[in-house]
């Protein structure tokens, strides 16, 4: 087992690194970063200023040193329209896209799975027929366009809920959220309800067939029993994967809900970054968004390495 | 001896993508309490679906019951399995009735401690206090001969060897004291020194228990060793029952007949070839219209393709499925 | 009937599938496909998405650049304001929004389809070689995959559309490139489980040359993973290409694509709703029918599964 941690935390920052890489030659894909960076207007004297100031003139081994030398301690430079260091905004808008994304993931969770479950237990009825539905919708509505059907729909026609911007409810200093994550959430976890539906209903048709169900079966144990406690049980484990890589995609996946909805996360700032073409803060920003999905993914793998005895207790 | 089942015309078949498999055509036999029944066959032949049939076990979309009776006499009277609510079927699988997996790898839960399998069992039908299922648990799995009982209780099952784990099956299937327990082919997955162990223990179980086993292999030299009376199964029917000694000796069935001239002699000539029953069984999409044994029977005559054989009396609890006389060695 | 003398010979029934021949395979892909109805329904979906690509010009009644300021902002066909001259009414400028619409399938069928075939065509190339030699380089190639596998998509794919600007070319490269991983793992597990198989060597010590083992039994193995993966990525990319489009990285604005569409339409979406509501649809319809179609390629091209009869 720890053989197991040790080789997956070696193989994460292999690839934080090679994310430092990915991320630093980006901007040098068009040969001149600086370009990207100013307005048409700006006169060769004001890009040759900038140019220096950004050290964009340097050698590139030493402009990656540097980087990653930055990277290291936090420092991904300076936002070019906030005047600010990059990390800083990113962490103070961190809150809110952990919010959104969290409440979405519980959503999907709380639908998902007692759906899956329902529709593998009883193939053919209703509840399958709902579930395979409900798997379908979240394969092919672009959220995007949900969010906006969703704001017309419950904002504009029914009032229930704002249209945009985040709401908080200021508790013993705490930020807690309020019904403007609602919303936004369902329209961010709507392909991950998708997903759990599937992978619960097809977990669950999989493990039925196993021989250890039948055993089950073979003891007299009652169906509830045996759904929860041996089927479900091992659907679980897989599961963790699942709802691990989602969680992922959900943080670093809501820009267009963020956009939509107003909501001050880290995707919002992306899509700012990118309309003010304020490239150091994209690139602080792809750096960041993989830093959270590697670092799930590794918490999400020791969680599996956990929870399975068989990895747990391997020899 | 009375019979503690009576299993009489059995009829399963599979409802399938290519058609309807006939997996039993009217299998009938009977167990005594305390016997050791064993049934052995080829892959195919419906050893374990039979025994599936009686507990209800098959996955019920494909496969379908159709006729039959199976009379179990259990301690309030006889009752047909066959024919059970779901309350009373579950009362009699695992209570009445134990059953030993094949591999007791993919049988076990992976991710369930072994003592925690053994207690759901015994909770569900003796319902004791927490403690007091546990207790037995443990004294279980010292019967079944796991040295350091007490420790092994929270371990699972991949952390065992092969032969450990079956007796961990075998615990299971006893652990609330059934009148019945169907061995399905324990050992065919264990080496043949593992293979011994787990038929002593089966046997030092039974005798202390008092429970009547059927053991399902396709290995005659383990009948030999502990069954008191054989069924031998061809597609799906019951061709020849027979207390152990006379089927070896005079086996009635052509396809008994075969079996045992395919065994592997150790004082054999070099250089002989091995024996084998020439053909392959019948596919079962269809039902039988005559003796199913019949194209690679090299007694067969006209009427074994006119019509299905009943089941004749050839002894003292024997019984043949063939038109022809093996003893006077001329058709009946 | 079968004679009783076919019967002494073998108890086995011939299997009756075992025709061969191009009409007879197609005839049982189209008894398969009126089986199960899903597979045709998303078929034709495709098709109709296909057709209004193909025929867009013949198909919509405007010409989806042609502003008409006077019947700006009208309505669908069925409300008070709206009627049959713009079935789906028009948009900000004046736009007809159904033959945008058709004309938009355009953009999204060029870069799904031909972005799926250059991360397909690579990818296979890729895994081949990777599975096939194995070692170092195969080390090398898998650290790549799972380094491109482990990024946040979305961030990247938006990182890079905005440093590359806009344009159709660029974006089918984009989607392109960024899925050769995906068809890369793909094939070179199915190396990998052919050559663990001993099937390599059994083959090679009867004589066949490698070319004849790549080409006779590895490839027919993969085309089935491979058209219903490839189906599923392409409605994919259609689904990033309109994200992209609604940040207007994807194709300029005068070029009728959903993305752009919904991008117009979501600063009015208080007041004129429909103008983001219909490209949405065909985004959905698209995808749908092609996730049907892909359901149904994988039930048909897996062996394995087989279905009970009830």
């Amino acid at each position: 087992m720890q053989r197991y941690i040790l080789s997956r935390m070696v193989q994460s920052l292999l690839i934080l690194l090679g994310v430092l890489f990915i991320v630093f030659f980006m901007l040098q894909l068009t040969g001149d970063p600086v370009s990207l960076m100013v307005s048409r207007n700006a006169s060769p004297e004001q890009v040759e200023r900038l140019r220096e100031e950004m050290g964009f003139n340097r050698p590139l081994i030493i402009q990656f040193g540097d980087f990653i030398g930055g990277a290291l301690v936090g420092d991904f430079g300076m936002s070019l329209r906030h005047r600010q260091p990059a990390m800083k905004l990113i962490l103070e808008r961190l809150p809110a896209t952990v919010e959104l994304a969290t409440t979405a993931l519980l959503i999907a969770l709380c639908i998902g799975i007692p759906l899956g479950l329902l529709s593998g237990s009883n193939p053919g009825s209703f509840w399958d027929t709902l579930a395979r539905g409900a798997g379908l919708v979240g394969q092919t509505i672009p959220n995007f366009w949900l969010a906006l059907i969703l704001i017309v729909v419950f904002s504009v026609e029914l009032g229930w809920f704002p249209t945009f911007g985040r709401r908080t409810w200021e508790v013993f200093g705490m930020e807690l959220p309020t019904k403007s994550v609602i919303l936004p959430a369902f329209s961010l976890g709507l392909f991950t309800t998708g997903q759990l539906v599937r992978f619960t209903r097809s977990a669950v048709l999989e493990i039925k067939n196993e021989d250890y169900v039948r055993t089950a079966y073979s003891k007299g144990l009652k169906d509830n029993q045996i759904y929860l406690r041996h089927i479900l049980r091992n659907a679980s484990i897989p599961l963790i994967s699942i709802v691990g890589v989602q969680f992922g995609y959900l943080l670093s996946g809501s820009i267009y809900i963020e956009t939509i909805f107003s909501w001050p996360g880290i995707g919002n700032l992306l899509a700012e970054a990118i309309g003010n073409r304020d490239f150091a803060l994209v690139q602080a920003i792809a750096f960041f968004a993989s830093l959270v999905v590697v670092t799930l993914n590794l918490l999400t793998d020791i969680a599996y390495g956990l929870a399975d005895p068989r990895i747990r207790y391997g020899d | 001896m009375s019979a503690i089942l009576t299993v009489k015309d059995l009829v399963t078949r599979f409802y399938t993508f290519d058609g309807v498999v006939h997996a039993l055509n009217g299998v009938s036999f009977h167990l005594d309490q305390g016997e050791t029944l064993a049934i052995v066959g080829e892959s195919g032949s419906g050893k374990s679906v039979t025994m599936m049939s009686l507990l209800n076990l098959l996955p019920m979309p494909p496969a379908r019951i159709e006729d039959g009776e199976a009379i179990f006499e259990d301690d309030d009277g006889p009752i047909d399995l066959l024919k059970l609510s779901k309350p009373e079927r579950r009362r009699v699988r695992g209570g009445k009735v134990g059953y030993i997996f094949q591999d007791a790898l993919s049988a076990l839960n992976p991710v369930m401690t072994v003592g925690r399998q053994i207690r759901e069992s015994i909770m569900e039908h003796l319902n004791p206090g927490e403690k007091a299922a546990r207790d037995r648990t443990i004294q279980l799995l010292e019967h079944v001969g796991i040295p350091g009982a007490k420790s092994r209780y929270g371990n699972y099952p991949h952390q065992f060897s092969g032969g450990m784990r079956q007796r961990v099956m075998i615990a299971v299937a006893i652990a609330c004291d059934p009148k019945i327990v169907i061995a399905d082919e324990p050992t065919t997955a264990l080496d043949v020194t593992v293979q011994a162990q787990i038929i002593e223990l089966t046997k030092r179980i039974q005798d202390k228990l008092g429970i009547a086993v059927i053991w399902i292999t396709h290995d005659l030299g383990v009948v030999a060793g502990i069954a008191d009376r054989v069924l031998v199964m061809y597609a799906g029917s019951a061709v020849e029952i027979s207390p152990v000694d006379r089927l070896y000796e005079h086996p009635q069935h052509p396809y008994t007949e075969g079996l045992l001239a395919a065994l592997p002699r150790v004082g054999a000539k070099r250089g002989k070839r091995l024996a084998s029953i020439e053909g392959a069984p019948p596919d079962l999409l269809e039902p039988p219209r005559h003796c199913q044994f019949a194209w690679r029977c090299p007694y067969n005559f006209d009427r074994c393709w006119a019509s299905v054989p009943p089941l004749f009396e050839v002894g003292d609890g024997h019984y043949t499925k063939c038109y022809y006389d093996m003893d006077q060695e001329r058709p009946r | 009937m079968a004679d009783t003398a076919d019967i002494k010979e073998t108890g086995l029934i011939v299997d009756q599938a075992a025709d061969t021949g191009i009409r007879a395979k197609l005839i049982y892909l189209g008894r398969l496909l009126w089986r199960d109805k899903t597979g045709l329904v998303g078929l034709s979906m495709f098709l109709i998405v296909v057709i209004s690509a193909v025929f867009a010009p013949v198909l919509a009644p405007y010409d989806p650049l042609k502003q008409d300021l006077r019947a700006a902002k009208q309505p669908p066909a069925w409300s008070e304001k709206g009627d049959l001259s713009h079935p789906l009414g028009t948009d900000n400028l004046g736009r007809d929004i159904l033959s945008r619409i058709i004309y938009g399938s355009r953009v999204s069928l060029t870069v799904g389809f031909f972005g799926v075939l250059i991360a397909c065509s690579l990818g296979l190339l890729i895994g081949l070689i990777a599975g096939y030699l194995g070692g170092r380089v195969d080390n090398v190639i898998m650290g790549l995959v799972n380094l491109i596998l482990a990024l946040p998509y979305l961030v990247f794919v938006v990182f890079i559309a905005a440093i590359l600007g806009q344009g159709l070319i660029i974006v089918i490269l984009i989607f392109g490139f960024t899925d050769i991983p995906i068809f890369v793992r793909i094939t070179r597990g199915e190396v990998l489980r052919i050559r663990e198989s001993g099937f390599v060597e059994a083959a090679l010590s009867i004589g066949s040359t490698r070319k004849r083992i790549i080409f006779n039994h590895i490839l027919p193995n993969l085309i089935g993973p491979l058209i219903t993966i490839a189906t599923f990525e392409m409605s994919a990319m259609i689904f990033y290409e309109a994200g992209l489009g609604f940040l207007g990285l994807s194709v300029p604005p005068s070029v009728p694509s959903w993305g752009n569409m919904l991008a117009t339409g979501r600063k009015y979406l208080t007041i004129y709703p429909w103008i983001a509501t219909f490209p949405g649809l065909a985004i959905v319809f698209t995808g749908l029918g092609m996730n049907l179609l892909g359901d149904w390629l994988r039930d048909v091209l897996d062996p394995r599964l087989r279905r009970m009869k009830k």
